[in-house]
């Protein structure tokens, strides 16, 4: 029986596609994720607006909230560990998440590596800002890319950037030709082979996702529409009004992006989004996207 | 294919759909993603696809798809998640499922993801082992004697056929092979 091998990683984020993964910080919220129809959950002690407003060294979250969380939704409960703290990771397993984030929201532990991830059982999905970035995740065994964004802004500006230049990227790559994907590939900083494999399929060998600065409908449908095959919200929900009606709003929106008059429909009436931040007022030292590289 | 081509609507309102779509037309039948009720009219079939059972569930419902799919003439093919919605029982609360077929299913039966496996499976219309992707992956119970039993994982039945309904609790959308989705386009001729 062939378990934990990178078919069956990317299996499960292929289930996740055309979804909403919601960040929860206790089981109340984790059941009011599943109930607004959520595809997975993500475990945390404390939200990237937060995290962002607490400062200091942000870790794993303590394994007693992901085990509540656990016991308490049927759908995947993923969980963060830090930029190459591979022993979280490891305790993130043997706990029994169903998808870890090595996640630029946590502070780094290794400013030079990430974590080897095909020496793991249980899939990974890592943050991006540019093509060259994802192909490093997923040579390192990351089954599922994810924008990176500015988490915990509400601003949509980052996601959309690193989505825009994803896409662009890949469609670059499909239109050159055998003897000029090396030259390439140096420019990028990706792995090889997985740049060859690029050109030829014109998508990336694993789902992509975004994350980073949704905070309404229009926001999952904007990036849906830009190429993201799901969409993560983070603070969006739980820092908002009226968080059941608003994680309802975009899960509806994502599953009909195509379809402004419902993502009208579904956007009316919703309560405050939260507040948010413009990118200027966040100091460069403090932008969570470049941390990892 | 045949004189008519044959039209099979694929539930695209969230998971696994787009692999079905890609399956099923380099098979020659046309597939279309469905997510709104006027669209179900007209396929000679259904594709309820692998995602997650709750979400389906709940989007059935807001988009008032139920009484379309529950009373669709044609067959209905669920993978995994579809599995668990064509059932008469999901043992959950949290899933309605459409209750076409008499059969229980058990969401998550063999774990978390970590359990999550590929295997070959037996088929009984096939003489060659199918390479089965099983992601998170449900188990029937309490199968009705009337269900013909079309696959099975050392003696655990993984793909069974009732009435109108075909359901699979792993994903050959997943892999390249095409066997099972040509059988359910054969069961549509």
């Amino acid at each position: 029986m062939n378990k934990g091998s990178f078919e069956v990683k990317v299996g499960l984020a292929e289930m996740l596609k055309g979804g909403v993964i919601m960040d929860v910080t206790t089981h109340e919220q984790a059941k009011i994720a599943e109930d607004a129809g959520a595809v997975a959950v993500m475990a945390l002690e404390r939200i990237p607006a937060d995290i962002r407003a607490a400062g200091g060294i942000a870790r794993m979250s303590n394994p007693k909230v992901i085990k509540a969380i656990q016991d308490t939704v049927s759908i995947p409960v993923m969980a963060k560990c830090r930029i190459g703290h591979f022993a979280e990771a490891q305790v993130l397993e043997a706990l029994g998440v169903d998808f870890i984030d090595e996640s630029e929201v946590l502070t780094p532990a290794d400013e030079e590596n990430h974590i080897w991830k095909h020496d793991f059982k249980v899939p990974f999905v890592c943050g991006c800002r540019d093509l060259g970035e994802a192909l490093r995740r997923i040579g390192e065994g990351a089954a599922l890319i994810r924008t990176k964004g500015e988490a915990g802004s509400g601003n949509i500006v980052e996601a959309v950037r690193h989505m825009r230049r994803v896409q662009s990227e890949i469609r670059k790559l499909t239109t050159l030709q055998d003897d000029e994907l090396m030259a390439e590939a140096k420019r990028l900083g990706a792995p090889f082979e997985l740049v060859r494999q690029v050109a030829k399929t014109g998508k990336l060998p694993v789902p992509n996702f975004a994350a980073g600065g949704v905070a309404t409908p229009a926001d999952a449908s904007l990036m849906m529409q830009l190429g993201a095959e799901t969409v993560f919200v983070g603070s969006g929900i739980f820092k908002s009004e009226d968080p059941a009606a608003r994680a309802r709003a975009i899960v509806l929106a994502t599953t009909y992006y195509n379809n402004p008059e419902k993502v009208a429909e579904v956007s009316a009436g919703l309560g405050d989004a939260m507040p948010g931040l413009d990118l200027a007022e966040i100091p460069e030292e403090e932008r969570l996207a470049k941390r990892g590289w | 294919m045949t004189k008519k081509t044959i039209k099979v609507g694929v539930l695209g309102l969230q998971g696994a759909f787009q692999k079905h779509i890609e399956i099923i037309n380099s098979l020659g039948a046309e597939a279309i993603d469905i997510r709104y009720k006027d669209q179900i009219e007209g396929c000679h079939g259904l594709i309820i696809p692998g995602g997650e059972s709750t979400t389906m569930s709940k989007l059935i419902d807001e988009m008032n798809l139920r009484e379309s799919l529950e009373k669709f003439p044609g067959m209905i093919f669920g993978t995994c998640a579809g599995a668990i919605l064509l059932s008469e029982d999901g043992a959950d609360p949290r899933v309605t499922p459409l209750r076409r077929t008499p059969v229980k299913v058990m969401r998550n039966a063999y774990g978390r993801q970590i359990e999550s496996f590929v295997e070959n499976i037996s088929l009984s219309f096939n003489d060659k082992p199918f390479k089965a992707v099983f992601i998170r992956a449900p188990k029937f119970n309490n199968i009705d004697s009337s269900a013909e039993i079309l696959g099975h994982l050392n003696g655990t039945n993984v793909l069974i056929r009732s009435g109108n309904n075909l359901l699979a609790t792993f994903h050959p959308e997943l892999t390249d092979d095409p066997r099972i989705h040509q059988y359910f386009l054969n069961c549509l001729q």
